[in-house]
């Protein structure tokens, strides 16, 4: 009975999220456009499964993720666990390396079941004409993901100032931008901003606050942001790397 | 999901040695989002892609740049303004003000706080889909905005305080939610597939990259100011 309440309390608050936004979309259609919207019970319909999907999504995570990522995101930077790993001499930044391992695979896992980057996958695979693969990209971004979050955490841990990272990320986007296929830019810039939302969220913050307050030396009001924007970042990266790579591949065969 | 519970599992069992802890939880739960998504994925197709994309189409025929970028503006303030990772990240921003002496240690100075930085946001995400949309019906190249918008953070950066510089670039990442994503890229590719001379594949996305772009300008500026 409880689990039925709690989900129902899942479904309001989502229905309350959208509200703001279906508002917008019936006043615009009704003042500004005023035309029927055509297959409108179509339409509910997909609002109503979004919604649904949304609840039972966030309430799957809360049962089975959630406690557990954030307990072993405590866990792992707990300095107990680090010692044990590492007897007998100082520690390092290198000495952290399990915890660099779990943030690159928590980032690559929890970003392929990313709801957003479905969104965005499907309608660049539909738009592309099956020359962009749903899959490829999800994967690509998945590891930029991975590799932004093991970046990050190793940033918390050596406390080295974030904007250097970020600066020298922004450089590494805007050469990338100048020899990349122009097809793909704004795709790229994109995935950026979809990485980071439902899952990652909440078991990046829990990551990044377990480090900065666990780490000697951080503070976890300062150091314990900034991972977010790693993850961000990385995807661009990724993804326009990846689209370098298969030019050039198909450059490659070409010549042969 | 499926990679999720592995990592989660193999990290449990192998590296912190303990049991999983609630099997019947995991289970239930992992269930739960597969189902969750196949509801999302398929009300996607059904309701948000069709109700954006017939709403460029819309716009485009109706000719009213005003109303187009009104909506745009609508869209991006009303979609944030209520976004809960981002209500989150701005009691945590006026808690850290506070402690740092920012602000009086007061409830009503940090809940002011927070509200102002969440005004700030949206509306932020709000000018940046009107610039996006003005890009995609101008035909501008991406690239220059988004340099643009990275010297703009980059210069912020040497100005702003140092305690909100993490916060500014955490913000640009949680903006879009889960429902502005599809509905803003059904917009962007609409628009770009009914205005002739736009190709949908290079002038239809982006719209995403300004939204988590510009918080970050106007948190850092929120912090210099406020």
């Amino acid at each position: 009975m409880d689990f039925i309440i709690d989900l129902g309390e899942s479904l309001v608050r989502t229905t309350l999220d959208v509200l703001p936004i279906v508002a917008i979309i019936i006043g615009f259609q009704v003042l500004v456009i005023r035309k029927p919207i055509a297959h409108p019970k179509h339409i509910l319909i997909g609002f109503l499964y979004v919604l649904i999907g949304i609840a039972l999504f966030l309430k799957g995570l809360e049962m089975a993720l959630f406690p557990l990522g954030e307990l072993m995101a405590q866990q792992l930077t707990a300095p107990s666990f680090i010692q044990s790993a590492n007897e007998g001499h100082t520690l390092s930044p290198g000495d952290y390396y399990w915890v660099y391992i779990f943030a690159a695979s928590i980032g690559f896992a929890t970003t392929l079941a990313e709801p957003s980057l479905f969104a965005v996958a499907i309608k660049a695979e539909e738009i592309s004409g099956g020359a962009i693969h749903a899959k490829g990209l999800r994967l690509a971004v998945s590891i930029g993901v991975a590799f932004g979050l093991a970046l990050g955490a190793y940033r918390i841990v050596t406390g080295t100032e974030l904007y250097l990272y970020i600066i020298t990320g922004y450089i590494v986007v805007m050469i990338q931008t100048i020899f990349a296929p122009k097809m793909i830019i704004g795709l790229a810039y994109d995935s950026g901003g979809v990485t980071t939302s439902t899952i990652t969220v909440p078991l990046v913050t829990a990551l990044g606050l377990g480090l900065a307050s666990n780490v000697p030396g951080r503070n976890p009001v300062l150091d314990g942001f900034g991972l977010i924007a790693f993850a961000s970042l990385f995807p661009i990266i990724a993804v326009l790397g990846y689209a370098q790579l298969s030019k050039w591949i198909s450059q490659f065969n070409r010549h042969k | 999901m499926l990679p999720i519970l592995v990592v989660v599992i193999v990290f449990q069992v192998f590296v912190i040695q303990q049991p999983l802890p609630d099997i019947l939880n995991l289970l239930v739960g992992t269930g739960m989002v597969i189902l969750g998504l196949t509801f999302f994925i398929d009300g996607l197709e059904q309701g948000l892609f069709p109700i954006g994309e017939t709403m460029a189409h819309a716009f485009a025929r109706k000719g009213s740049i005003y109303w187009l970028l009104t909506f745009a503006f609508c869209l991006g303030f009303g979609t944030t303004v209520a976004e809960p990772a981002l209500i989150a990240v701005a009691g945590e921003a006026a808690e850290i003000a506070a402690k740092g002496g920012v602000i009086g240690d007061t409830q009503d100075a940090r809940s002011s706080y927070a509200l102002g930085l969440r005004l700030t946001v949206a509306f932020s995400v709000g000018l940046a889909i009107v610039v996006g949309v003005l890009r995609i019906v101008r035909g501008w190249p991406i690239h220059y905005l988004i340099i643009t918008g990275y010297s703009g953070v980059v210069m912020m950066t040497a100005l702003a305080p140092a305690e909100i510089i993490g916060i500014a670039y955490d913000s640009g990442g949680v903006t879009t939610s889960t429902i502005t994503v599809p509905l803003v890229t059904a917009l962007g590719v609409g628009l770009a597939s009914s205005i002739k001379g736009r190709n949908p594949m290079v002038d239809g996305f982006g719209l995403i990259a300004f939204a988590s772009l510009t918080p970050m300008i106007f948190v850092m500026a929120y912090g210099m100011f406020v």
